[in-house]
């Protein structure tokens, strides 16, 4: 079965960060998503002349007829800046999906469950622990995620508020380059110590997932594996800007 | 969908600049529909990056063979190599001009096999499991070579080294990283992402990219 474009209704965008926006879409041919799958989008211009790229959904499958997307600015990309600039509530965008069947995490899938994101790579990973919650589960999960600073931290509002929903979720953040005042969590990258003491309380039999630049999910995926996590219970991806 | 649609207010930035490729004209000419340039070499794999000491590396041709052979690290540089400067697309859009590699032949590797009369697919198998399927007629001829160096040095583990299958004429994916072997069937197995979503076949002239395409 071929996994047709279709036309989306954008209803609604919403600012996560400064270079950071959400944009939900309506979907005329909504498909039931496993968490931490893509869509392809598809931006034309009059003369025929048109891109695509690849988004994570940001939301959980729980949510029907609709979907959200993430979209950092990169800049001088050639997308990001058309989403946040030109597109407004009502715009229609070719859409097509759901794509993708490994990196994914269903609430069957159980647990404990160890998500490590830096900077918007934590939009797929956000599918997980919104469907985690939803789902009704009380699978231990751990959100490790690493962004430059406090008002760089996308999602922020909502990760505090299910974090204190003490279900078995919680967040723990690195801010690399700038912390605010009186800030006790980590204020460095991501390395091997901090994994291991993430990791610490959800033990042996973790599925880990990693999302975002390069650099970041080797040493995710590499301390890991350091760390006794079998190689075939990490699942990554690379996320974020690829040089456009 | 059959009229075109026109997103509103999209014009595109489409000069493709400068860089490797040659021309503007020539570097839009040379990518496939769907995807955009870029001098970058990105990464993207789905678990771990596998580390195997080179002197346990092996590359082996089984299956339907007069007789399997295996070659070690030391033996599969010995084997003739050349340089190859091939477009390399990714399904996540990016396409990469006029990437330099240097390796060996399918062709030379299957030089001293005789195939059996049924041979028709090759499976490639790797380090860490993945595996990637390709019709023989796909990697013969020119078409697939087995990397060790990109850009004038050893390919980085990330990239797939020590040795990565390439096959410029398919999406990236067939390009298995860390391969270990080719397995020679008379039917075709579906690999790693071939069952996960992603098209058989993955022409990126024919923008094959997901299951129906």
């Amino acid at each position: 079965m071929p996994i047709d474009w279709q036309l989306a209704t954008v209803t609604a965008v919403r600012d996560e960060t400064p270079e950071v926006r959400s944009f939900t879409l309506g979907l005329p041919a909504w498909a039931t998503h496993r968490p931490g799958q893509h869509v392809d989008l598809r931006l034309t211009a009059k003369d025929g002349y048109s891109v695509e790229r690849s988004y994570s959904i940001a939301s959980e499958p729980e949510r029907v007829g609709e979907i959200d997307i993430t979209v950092e600015r990169i800049e001088g990309g050639e997308v990001s800046p058309f989403l946040h600039e030109v597109v407004v509530p009502g715009d229609r965008l070719e859409v097509r999906g759901p794509i993708g069947g490994y990196f994914v995490w269903e609430a069957d899938l159980g647990g404990p469950l160890l998500l490590v994101a830096g900077g918007s790579g934590v939009v797929p990973l956000m599918a997980m622990v919104r469907h985690r919650a939803r789902a009704g589960t009380g699978v231990a999960a751990r959100l490790l995620l690493s962004s430059r600073g406090p008002d760089e931290i996308i999602y922020a509002d909502e990760l505090e508020r299910l974090a204190g929903a003490n279900d078995g979720f919680d967040v723990v953040h690195a801010l690399t380059r700038r912390q605010p005042p009186g800030w006790t969590g980590y204020a460095r990258r991501i390395d091997e110590q901090m994994l291991a003491e993430v990791l610490q309380p959800l033990g042996a039999g973790t599925r880990a997932y990693a999302c975002g630049p390069t650099a970041l999910v080797e040493t995710v995926a590499n301390g890991l594996v350091r760390l006794g996590l079998p190689p075939d219970r990490i699942r990554t991806e690379r996320f974020g800007p690829t040089g456009t | 969908m059959g009229e075109r649609f026109v997103t509103r207010g999209f014009v595109g930035r489409r000069e493709p600049g400068a860089g490797a490729g040659g021309s503007a004209d020539e570097r839009r000419r040379r990518t496939p529909p769907g995807q955009y340039l870029t001098d970058d070499f990105p990464v993207l794999s789905a678990g771990p990056t596998p580390r195997t000491p080179l002197d346990r590396w092996s590359l082996t041709i089984e299956g339907l063979v007069s007789e399997p052979v295996t070659w070690s690290w030391a033996e599969f540089l010995a084997l003739p190599a050349r340089d190859w400067v091939v477009d390399i697309s990714c399904v996540t859009k990016w396409t990469h001009l006029d990437m330099r590699w240097r390796g060996v032949g399918v062709d030379t590797l299957l030089e001293s096999i005789d195939l059996d009369p049924k041979a028709a697919f090759a499976i490639a198998y790797c380090d860490g499991g993945y595996t990637t399927n390709l019709p023989l007629a796909d990697v013969l001829n020119n078409q697939a070579f087995v990397a060790y160096e990109y850009d004038g040095k050893p390919l980085a583990p990330e990239h797939g080294g020590p040795a990565r299958l390439v096959v410029p004429a398919r999406y990236f994916w067939k390009s298995a990283k860390w391969i270990r072997g080719i397995r020679i069937q008379d039917r075709d197995e579906p690999g790693f992402w071939e069952s996960l979503g992603y098209n058989n076949r993955g022409d990126q002239w024919l923008e094959e990219r997901y299951s129906g395409d």
